[in-house]
């Protein structure tokens, strides 16, 4: 049963990378990394069950958190062009 | 007995949450604008990723290892719905404009 879940998530992560690869716009792109992450992180809980050693639980835990980071990290990149500026309402303020 | 229950529930849990998978990807995959792309998406980080999750759990039993499975779930809970508000902010930001029905556009241009 556990290789029925593990092939759906791998059938998802498929999915998700062939929409990563169409996307007309980068926002599809991150749209479709992000979705592939989080189910990179259900695999590795899967996985570990399957093979019957559940230790790589601290692994999909530790990945769940850098994942987040990397999309805002990404996200603010694109938005703003920039890593060291300061959002929007701060820049604003500072103008004034 | 309660053994062979647990064992079916948390079978159900894990088919349940791979179908709900395979629906949100075919979703992303199919669907025709970047914002109801979302929606798929969402459906996928949210009810996959908990059954799939609760599954384990029952899997597991009280032990250790729930405990890290719901650590899991709850940064997930928290992380999945933010990410998904950053992603639409700065679709709108970067002036992405969502695919309306004919008449919705009609009415917004008068």
């Amino acid at each position: 049963m556990f290789v029925a879940a593990g092939l759906t998530i791998l059938v998802t992560m498929a999915l998700a990378l062939i929409r990563a690869l169409l996307g007309p716009t980068v926002y599809d792109r991150i749209l479709a990394v992000n979705m592939f992450g989080t189910k990179t992180v259900l695999l590795i809980a899967v996985f570990g069950f399957l093979t019957g050693r559940p230790d790589f639980l601290d692994i999909a835990l530790a990945y769940t958190l850098i994942n987040f980071i990397a999309i805002i990290a990404v996200l603010k990149f694109f938005e703003y062009g920039d890593l060291s500026r300061a959002g929007r309402s701060r820049a604003k303020r500072v103008r004034r | 007995m309660t053994e062979s229950v647990i064992d079916i529930v948390s079978w159900m849990c894990l088919v349940a949450g791979g179908l709900f998978g395979i629906v949100g990807g075919i979703g992303v995959l199919r669907l025709p604008d970047f914002f109801t792309r979302l929606h798929g998406a969402g459906l996928t980080d949210t009810l996959c990723a908990a059954l799939i999750l609760l599954g384990l759990m029952l899997q597991a039993g009280l032990t250790l290892t729930t405990v890290k499975l719901i650590l899991i779930l709850v940064f997930l809970f928290f992380t999945s719905p933010t990410a998904t508000h950053a992603l639409a902010k700065a679709a709108l930001h970067g002036k992405l404009k969502p695919v309306l029905a004919a008449k919705e556009s009609k009415r917004s241009n008068i």
